[in-house]
C-alpha cells in the first residue's frame, strides 16, 4: 500500500505534466473508440447477415425490377425454405432530401418469418396485419422524428407516383426493436398490397428477393440453381449470400472507407508516440531520486515495477477515460442517423482498447524502467538531473 | 531619441534571446521531436482527409462557361429518379434559349441507368453509371476528347467509356465487350472531358439502350446547351410556363454541386472533427514540450533577466521556439500528406445518385495553407502558457535552482 502511495506522489510531483499526458492519452482513446463505432456501423450489414439467407437481384443492376411471380418459382427450387421480396421505395419525408431513411414495401407475414432480427410485440404485429395503410418503423427512426403509434406520416417518392393526386400516407402501426445492438432500426416498412394497388405504374414488379435456404452449407449451390432457373429470361438474376451482398455494398464505398481507417490508425499511433515520449521523459528526469531509493534499500526489480506502475497508471486513466467518454457518447444515440444508423461501442473494442492502454503503459515505461533498474547508485547520486 | 534607442534595444534583446532559444532546439532533441511529430500528424491527417473531399468536388465540377442546362421531372432530385417521355423531350429541345447547330437545337435526351461491373481493385460488383445519349451529347457538354479508339456509331450496340471508369472497373478496355441482358456491347473508345462525373460513366446510344433496360420510349433527363449563360432564364421560364410539361430546369454546375454536397459534407466533417480532436492531443504534447523546455532553462532565463533582459523578449523567445517547432511539424505533415495522397486514384459510391464516381485525391495549395495555419495556432497556444511562466520566474530563487 505504501508502495502505491509512492507511485501516486510521483504522479502528483508534476501535476500539470501528468494532467496533460493523461489528456493526450484520453484523446487518443476517444478517437480509437469513435473509429471502432464507425467501423462497426459500416460493417453492420455483414455482421447481421444470416448465414442461411441469399439476396437475389436483377443480374444487370440492383435498380432493375423483377416480377413478383418469381417468388413462387424460387420457393420451388429444391433446398429453398422461404422467399420474400423487398422494393426500394425512396420515400422522402416533408419534401426534404435530408430526411432520408430506408422505405420498403413488403408482405408482413413473409417479412416476420424471414427477419427475426426485427423484434415486434404481438399487438404491433396484429395492428400491422389489420391496417392496410399501416407501416412499421424502427426504434432509431421513431426516436429521430418523435413518431408514435397511430401517427399518420405523409411521404413523397420521386420513383413511385401514386394513382391520382397527393402524397403517400402511412399510419404507424408498430415500432420494432433490434434483436442486437448492431441491428439497423432506421427503416420504415409498409404493406406491399397497398403499394401495388396504389402505384401508378410498375404493377407486379419488385426490387429484389431475400431467400432462406434449409442448409447453409449448400447456399452456393442453391444460389446457382436459382440463377439457372431464370437464365435466358428477360429478367436474369444474380444470387449471392447476404453477407457477400453486404460486403459488396461496403466495397462500393471503396478505398475511402479503408483510407479513413488507415488515417485514424495513424492518428492514434502518433498521439501514443507523443504521450509515450513524455512519460519516458518524466522517468528519465528522476534518475537521482531513483538512486536515492536504491541507496535506502529498494531492490532492482522493485524500482522497475515502480516505474512501470507509474506509466501504466497514466495510460490506464487516460485510456479508460477515453473509452468511457466514447461509451457515454454512443449511449446518447447516433448524432448522424442518416449516415451512421447503427451507433454503439462494441464490446471487443472495449477489450482491445483496455489491452492497448496497458500495452502503451508498458511500452512507454519499459526502457526507462530497465535503465532505472540497471542504474548504479554511485553514478546516479553524482549525476545532476 | 531615448525612446528610439530603447525601442531598438528592446528589439535587439528579442532577436538575441530568440536566436539563442531557437539555436538550442537540437539540444532538447527528444521533446522537440515529439512536439514536431505530434503537429505533423495533425496536419497530415487534416490535409489527407480533406484532399479526398477536394478531389471528389473537383470531379463533380464543370470547367468553362456555365451554359449547360439539365431538365428533370419536377418531383425528381436526381437523374436516377427522373423520367421524361419522348414527346416531352421534343418539347424541351424546341424551347427558346438553346444554341443551334447544323442539325437543329443542341439538346440530348438521356437515360441514366446502372450496370454491375467489378472494381479493378477488389473484384467486387459496383454500380457503374451507364448513360444513354443522343447525337448532340458530346457537343452540348463540350471538351469531350477521345483518347483511344473512336466515337460510338448511333444505332449499334457500342459504348464509349470515360477515362475514370476505364481505370476503375475491370473489363472496360477498347475491343472488349460488356453484357447487358441478352446483348453484348462492344467498347469502341475511351474519352476524357465532358464535365462533372462524365468520366466515370459508360455511354451508349439512348435508342439502343431503351429496349435493353425495358424503358420503352422514355428518357430521364435532357442536357441542353444554352445560346449563352444568360439565356438560362428564357429557357427555364418557357419550360415551367408550358402546361404540357412538369419539369425542373437546373444549371449543370449547380446540379453537380448539389449532387456532391452529401459526400463532401460528410468527409469534411469527419476530417475537421478528427483533426480538431487530434489538435487537442498535439496541443497537450506541445505544452508539455515547452513547459519542460522552460523548466530546463530556468537558470539560464533567470540569468538573462538578472542581466537586464525584459519579460517581453523572454515571452517572445519561448513563443518563437514553439512556433518554429510547429511550422516545421506543419511543413513536414503537409509534405507527407502531399506525397501519400496527392493524385491517389479512387472511386466511391455517391449515395445521392447511387452510382460510382471515379476521382483523384487533390492536395491543393489552399489546403496546405489551412494546414500551416492550424499548425501555427497549435504552436502559439502551446507556447503561450509556458512563455508566461518563464517571464514570471522569480529571479533570485531561479538562479539558485538546478
Amino acid at each position: 500500500m505504501r508502495f502505491l502511495r509512492l507511485v501516486w506522489s510521483n504522479l502528483l510531483k508534476r501535476k500539470l505534466r501528468t494532467a496533460l499526458t493523461i489528456l493526450s492519452v484520453f484523446v487518443a482513446f476517444l478517437l480509437f473508440g469513435l473509429l471502432s463505432i464507425i467501423q462497426e456501423s459500416f460493417n453492420a450489414g455483414v455482421t447481421m447477415a444470416g448465414a442461411d439467407r441469399l439476396v437475389v437481384r436483377h443480374r444487370v443492376s440492383l435498380i432493375m425490377l423483377l416480377p413478383v411471380t418469381y417468388g413462387a418459382r424460387m420457393r420451388a427450387v429444391p433446398g429453398v425454405d422461404a422467399a420474400v421480396h423487398w422494393t426500394w421505395f425512396n420515400g422522402v419525408y416533408q419534401d426534404d432530401s435530408r430526411n432520408f431513411f430506408g422505405t420498403f414495401p413488403v408482405i408482413p407475414e413473409d417479412f416476420f418469418d424471414m427477419h427475426p432480427e426485427y423484434v415486434f410485440t404481438d399487438a404491433d404485429r396484429a395492428a400491422w396485419l389489420s391496417t392496410r395503410t399501416g407501416a412499421v418503423v424502427g426504434r432509431a427512426l421513431a426516436d429521430r422524428f418523435g413518431w408514435k403509434r397511430g401517427d399518420r406520416i405523409p411521404l413523397n417518392s420521386p420513383l413511385w407516383i401514386k394513382k391520382g393526386e397527393g402524397a403517400w400516407e402511412f399510419d404507424i402501426a408498430g415500432i420494432y426493436e433490434g434483436s442486437k445492438p448492431s441491428t439497423d432500426t432506421s427503416s420504415l416498412f409498409f404493406r406491399y398490397d397497398y403499394f401495388d394497388e396504389a402505384r401508378a405504374d410498375g404493377e407486379g414488379r419488385v426490387g429484389w428477393y431475400m431467400v432462406r435456404v434449409k442448409d447453409p452449407d449448400r447456399a452456393a449451390e442453391i444460389a446457382a440453381a436459382i440463377d439457372a432457373e431464370f437464365a435466358n429470361s428477360p429478367y436474369e438474376t444474380k444470387s449471392e449470400p447476404e453477407g457477400a451482398f453486404a460486403q459488396g455494398f461496403i466495397e462500393q464505398i471503396g478505398s475511402i472507407g479503408t483510407m479513413l481507417i488507415a488515417i485514424l490508425s495513424a492518428v492514434f499511433f502518433t498521439i501514443l508516440l507523443v504521450a509515450g515520449n513524455t512519460m519516458a521523459q518524466a522517468v528519465r528526469e528522476r534518475t537521482q531520486e531513483i538512486g536515492v531509493l536504491k541507496a535506502i534499500g529498494f531492490t532492482n526489480s522493485r524500482v522497475m515495477v515502480l516505474v512501470l506502475l507509474e506509466s501504466c497508471s497514466i495510460a490506464l486513466i487516460g485510456g479508460l477515460g477515453g473509452l468511457g467518454a466514447t461509451w457515454l457518447l454512443s449511449a446518447g444515440g447516433s448524432p448522424v442517423p442518416s449516415v451512421l444508423p447503427v451507433f454503439y461501442l462494441p464490446t471487443n473494442a472495449i477489450v482491445t482498447g483496455a489491452v492497448l492502454a496497458v500495452a502503451l503503459g508498458l511500452a512507454a515505461g519499459i526502457f526507462p524502467a530497465l535503465a532505472a533498474m540497471r542504474l548504479q547508485v554511485s553514478i546516479a547520486l553524482r549525476r545532476q538531473a | 531619441m531615448i525612446k528610439m534607442i530603447n525601442m531598438i534595444n528592446w528589439l535587439l534583446q528579442i532577436v538575441s534571446v530568440t536566436g539563442f532559444s531557437v539555436r538550442t532546439i537540437p539540444h532538447r532533441g527528444g521533446a522537440s521531436l515529439a512536439a514536431i511529430v505530434g503537429i505533423a500528424g495533425v496536419v497530415a491527417v487534416l490535409v489527407g482527409v480533406l484532399s479526398i473531399a477536394e478531389g471528389f468536388r473537383a470531379a463533380m465540377t464543370v470547367k468553362g462557361p456555365d451554359d449547360v442546362a439539365i431538365v428533370l421531372r419536377s418531383s425528381a432530385d436526381n437523374e436516377m429518379t427522373s423520367g421524361l417521355g419522348r414527346e416531352e423531350v421534343r418539347l424541351i429541345a424546341d424551347a427558346p434559349g438553346l444554341a443551334q447547330d447544323a442539325n437543329g437545337p443542341m439538346a440530348s435526351g438521356e437515360l441514366f441507368v446502372m450496370i454491375n461491373l467489378p472494381k479493378r481493385s477488389t473484384g467486387t460488383d459496383a454500380n457503374v453509371p451507364l448513360r444513354g445519349v443522343e447525337r448532340a451529347a458530346g457537343a452540348v457538354r463540350g471538351g469531350l476528347t477521345l483518347i483511344e479508339g473512336r466515337n460510338l456509331e448511333l444505332g449499334r450496340s457500342e459504348v464509349i467509356v470515360g477515362a475514370g471508369a476505364a481505370r476503375s472497373f475491370a473489363g472496360l478496355d477498347v475491343g472488349k465487350t460488356i453484357r447487358v441482358g441478352q446483348t453484348d456491347w462492344t467498347i469502341v473508345g475511351v474519352f476524357t472531358g465532358g464535365g462533372g462525373s462524365s468520366e466515370s460513366e459508360v455511354w451508349a446510344d439512348a435508342a439502343v439502350l431503351q429496349p435493353a433496360y425495358q424503358r420503352g420510349d422514355s428518357f430521364q433527363s435532357v442536357y441542353a446547351k444554352l445560346a449563352s449563360p444568360e439565356s438560362f432564364a428564357t429557357f427555364k421560364d418557357a419550360l415551367t410556363a408550358d402546361p404540357r410539361l412538369k419539369v425542373k430546369v437546373l444549371r449543370q454546375r449547380a446540379y453537380l454541386a448539389e449532387q456532391s454536397t452529401m459526400l463532401t459534407g460528410f468527409i469534411r466533417s469527419i476530417g475537421y472533427g478528427i483533426a480538431a480532436l487530434m489538435a487537442l492531443g498535439a496541443l497537450f504534447g506541445a505544452l508539455n514540450t515547452m513547459y519542460s523546455a522552460v523548466a530546463g532553462r530556468t537558470r539560464e532565463i533567470a540569468t538573462l533577466r538578472a542581466l537586464g533582459f525584459g519579460a517581453a523578449p523572454i515571452v517572445l523567445s519561448v513563443l518563437a521556439e514553439s512556433l518554429v517547432l510547429a511550422v516545421v511539424g506543419g511543413a513536414l505533415g503537409g509534405a507527407v500528406a502531399f506525397l501519400a495522397f496527392n493524385g491517389f486514384q479512387a472511386s466511391t459510391i455517391n449515395w445521392q445518385s447511387f452510382s460510382q464516381v471515379a476521382f483523384t485525391f487533390a492536395v491543393t495549395p489552399a489546403l496546405l495553407v489551412t494546414a500551416i495555419i492550424w499548425a501555427a495556432v497549435i504552436g502559439l497556444l502551446g507556447g503561450l502558457f509556458p512563455a508566461v511562466r518563464a517571464a514570471r520566474l522569480p529571479i533570485a530563487s531561479a538562479l539558485r535552482e538546478g
